[in-house]
């Protein structure tokens, strides 16, 4: 029996809805926050900007991070930039045109009062964070600097060179770091979540391994945040972190919580192809670097000439002539989905063939050496080191990468997954963005959740709690979960099969690459769906992780977090397969039209899917919100 | 075609957990690309240990792109190796040759113990920071991001510093074990601008005294730049010390005023 989901969202005109919402909410009073207590998951920028905002307003707090240090979320590796309907530029911005932005380059599947509530509070993120230190770059008057991105028209994203996400998460930590030696916020490092708890229907807190020692731990509290980032990495290779995963999410899901629209993923245009099969990861060049740089490769696919001896004329600047309005800034999923096609075409470049140009000549020509490198020098200096070649010499090779998931847990308008009193804030939920994010809208949709929303939205839940007992840890429910969880890792190590973690991810990534990546169709996904199973269940019998499971074990860390990707990536193929339509990063080869763009089915498919955990992921229920749209026009996407 | 390195030996620092005497153990590495991180070349290696069922060696890593500042290897003595400017996670194979011998260690500082083989407790520096290296600006009452003006040479000085990725390669260099430069680098980025004004003092003073709890003591050797992978610079050492000077008589005034 599938459910209708209800999202709270506000009545009223789209302008009004989030002021009528704060006008109304439920508000607990100062000297009674301190007698709730809220854990908050991950600390990137969302969860650093939530757990700081929480306890400056006078709630405990519970920060976990697996990291030594919360400062290493992967937050910290987005370069680009963040986006904000200021209009410093005086070129058109506004709070309605972002807001219709990011519903467009979502591929009209986004929740429409999520979406404007973001642009609305963007304006205030680019303050609060200039207020903290957050060295953006600036003109020579003094005044902050914009540069602008895909998918957009204007000039709204703010940067600090090309390490934007470093310096707004060091600004959330620095929050964070304030709070902990206030003792507003304890601090637990080198902790993973391994469970949630939810006792007579609410979430009542999580159970944790201790990474040093292996210890699992019980933690009780009103409300529970997961700021626990995306689930990129179950594509192996990836521009996401090494630990990034999704087991905090997944837990929550086999705990109540719905996961939404787990297909759509986010392919990244502008990557550093795969050299050899050692890789570990992939590398990403920004975005912004498609301001300057053009994308080509040569007409001819057996033209083997070094760059610089192809002249204009067997050159195809293959975006610039499909999208002529948008050119090399055309949105992700368009322009990898176009980069794909040339290199499945034979006309790749590099030693592999599998990569396309992005040159710099033409911009370094017409407004200087110097002024290029200013813009973009860290990004050439890392390029450089990992593939030993000069990009102001010798134009770049890239490729689409894994590098951002849109789904994630279903929230509502308040950002409650469907377990009262669990939250899901940042890229570990769907809400925002769609089939397909825009550039420098991630770290927007963090700091959005974490500074301006949740802040807001769960005191509305803990209000009617006041003078209510919570449970406490050694409640049965929190034994049950804990011995569970001890099962499990001890379950890794006692397989004693033959073959690494890391191994088993590699096998799961090729076929959820090459069955649900950039390209889908019914085939391949039914394929996927029956390789899955079979691997996984080699993985149950054949794994093995050496060690024990007391102490400090990076192997038993993978072994768990690769399980709970097996069962994702089969969840994430059966989504793919029920959405008969393309949408944004969700490309199925069957819906395309004569020029092979997508084809979305808004009288189907205009709808959230949010599956509902049965005990195993291939039978999960298909739950639907539908999505209406009363500000913005179904339209076709078209950046041509 | 990828060139590929042959006969390589690994002398890695093996130690169980932080109260277990440590030692070297050698591991030969016959064939690898040099297209390669250094880290992927320790990818393979622990792939093989564990299916020859011997324990992999831990080490700290994540991003992989040089910003997270999790990786911390002594290459051959050096901090993240060979390669000027650049941390281990970015250090390439095409650096090193055939037949070579590196020494792979954990960072070697009082204040980062060693937790096993490679990695280190750098929670230190989380104390410093916690101590006084923000600004205080609770959500929610920040003023028009344009109404503070600053100057561009302003905000890219203090984006030089900013850039610290907090990685400990400036202690592991140090002979004294000194944390001057992530502590000035931390310091300058926040002092530097305007916002960092009504408490660049009571901050200055915060961090180098907690800093000195940790740490050990800055003679001006100059490692900690060599060794930085963002070669930040040791004049901001210089305006930390000018700005602990100078708070030492802020601060001072301040308490005659109570």
């Amino acid at each position: 029996m599938s459910v209708t989901l209800d999202a709270k969202i506000p009545a009223g005109p789209i302008e009004d809805k989030w002021d009528s919402y704060k006008n109304d909410v439920k508000l607990v009073n100062p000297n009674n926050k301190r007698r709730f207590k809220i854990i908050v998951v991950g600390t990137g920028l969302a969860g650093a900007s939530a757990a700081a905002t929480l306890a400056e307003l006078g709630y405990q707090v519970d920060a976990f991070t697996f990291h030594d240090s919360p400062r290493r979320a992967h937050s910290i590796a987005a370069q680009g930039g963040i986006n904000a309907a200021k209009n410093y530029r005086g070129d058109g911005d506004s709070i309605h045109r972002l807001f219709y932005d990011t519903v467009k380059g979502g591929d009209f599947r986004s929740r429409e009062a999520n979406v404007h509530r973001l642009a609305q509070v963007s304006v205030d993120i680019i303050d609060q964070m200039v207020a903290q230190g957050v060295p953006f770059a600036r003109e020579y008057g003094g005044l902050l600097d914009n540069r602008s991105f895909g998918g957009a028209q204007v000039s709204r994203t703010f940067y600090a060179r090309g390490q934007t996400g470093q310096q707004l998460l060091l600004g959330a930590y620095q929050q964070l770091a304030r709070q902990i030696g206030l003792g507003g916020v304890r601090l637990f490092n080198r902790v993973e979540l391994v469970d949630t708890v939810v006792i007579d229907g609410r979430c009542s807190g999580i159970v944790t391994r201790d990474l040093m020692t292996g210890e699992f731990q019980s933690h009780a509290a009103h409300a529970v945040v997961l700021a626990t980032g995306g689930y990129g990495n179950v594509f192996f290779l990836s521009t996401n972190a090494m630990a990034c995963n999704v087991t905090a999410a997944w837990r929550a899901h086999q705990r109540g919580a719905y996961f939404a629209n787990p297909c759509y993923t986010q392919i990244h245009p502008t990557c550093i192809p795969q050299a050899d099969d050692t890789q570990s990861k992939l590398t990403l060049m920004s975005e912004s670097l498609r301001n300057d740089g053009r994308v080509w490769v040569p007409k001819d696919q057996d033209d083997r000439r070094p760059a610089d001896q192809i002249p204009e004329d067997a050159r195809d600047y293959y975006l610039e002539r499909l999208y002529p309005s948008y050119g090399n800034l055309a949105p992700r999923d368009i322009a990898s989905r176009a980069a794909k096609r040339a290199v499945d075409t034979g006309r790749g470049v590099g030693p592999l063939k599998n990569g396309v140009y992005l040159d710099f000549s033409a911009a370094i020509e017409r407004v200087g050496f110097d002024t290029v490198w200013e813009r973009y020098s860290n990004l050439f200096e890392m390029y450089e080191r990992i593939t030993g070649e000069n990009p102001t010499k010798v134009p770049m090779r890239i490729y689409p990468a894994s590098h951002y998931t849109m789904g994630g847990l279903w929230v509502d308008y308040e950002l409650m997954t469907t377990v009262p009193g669990l939250y899901c804030a940042g890229e570990a939920n769907f809400s925002d963005h769609g089939a397909n994010r825009l550039g420098a809208s991630a770290l927007m949709q963090g700091l959005a959740d974490g500074y301006f929303v949740l802040p807001y939205t769960i005191g509305n839940y803990l209000a009617p709690l006041l003078g209510k007992p919570m449970p406490e840890i050694d409640h049965p429910e929190f034994r049950a979960a804990e011995a569970s969880a001890a099962q499990r890792f001890k379950g890794y190590l006692d397989i004693g099969g033959t073959r690494s973690p890391d191994w088993f991810h590699r096998e799961l990534g090729k076929i959820i690459w090459d069955y649900c990546g950039m390209e889908r169709t019914q085939q391949g996904l039914e394929k996927a769906l029956s390789e899955l199973p079979a691997l996984y269940a080699e993985f149950q019998k054949d794994l093995r992780v050496t060690g024990d499971g007391t102490s400090m074990n990076q192997t038993l860390e993978k072994a768990g977090r690769v399980d709970d990707f097996f069962q994702l990536g089969m969840l994430m193929c059966r989504d793919a397969l029920e959405r008969n339509e393309s949408c944004g990063g969700h490309f199925r080869a069957e819906y395309q039209d004569d020029e092979g763009e997508a084809k979305r089915d808004d009288e189907h498919f205009a709808h959230v899917a949010a599956w509902e955990w049965t005990g195993d992921p291939m039978k999960a229920t298909r739950n639907v919100e539908q999505l209406e749209f009363e500000a913005v026009h179904l339209a076709t996407r078209s950046y041509k | 075609m990828t060139e590929h390195l042959t006969n390589l030996t690994l002398k890695i620092w093996r130690q169980p957990s932080p109260d277990v005497e440590g030692h070297f153990e050698s591991y030969r590495i016959d064939s690898i690309s040099e297209e390669a991180s250094f880290l992927e070349l320790l990818d393979v290696l622990n792939e093989r240990l564990i299916t020859e069922g011997r324990e992999p060696v831990t080490f700290d890593h994540d991003c992989r792109e040089g910003i997270c500042g999790s990786c911390s290897l002594m290459i051959d003595g050096q901090a993240h190796g060979p390669q000027k400017g650049t941390a281990t996670c970015q250090l390439h194979m095409r650096k090193f040759h055939s037949g070579q011998e590196i020494v792979v260690e954990p960072w070697r500082a009082t204040a980062f113990p060693v937790i096993k083989d490679l990695m280190v407790d750098r929670s230190a520096f989380d104390r410093i920071i916690e101590s006084g290296g923000f600004i205080t600006a609770p959500t929610g009452g920040a003023p028009d991001a344009n109404l503070t003006l600053i100057p561009k040479v302003v905000a890219d000085s203090a984006m030089d510093a900013a850039e610290c990725i907090g990685c400990g390669a400036c202690v592991a260099a140090c002979p004294n074990g000194a944390a001057n430069l992530f502590t000035a680098a931390k310091v300058s980025h926040l002092n530097l601008l305007p916002q960092g004004q009504p408490e660049r003092f009571s901050r200055v003073e915060a961090m180098v005294e907690t800093m000195e709890q940790y740490f050990g003591s800055c003679t001006n050797h100059g490692e900690c730049e060599a060794a930085c992978p963002k070669s930040i610079s040791i004049d901001f050492i210089a305006l930390m010390n000018k700005d602990y000077l100078r708070a030492k008589f802020a601060n001072r005034k301040e308490l005659s005023r109570t």
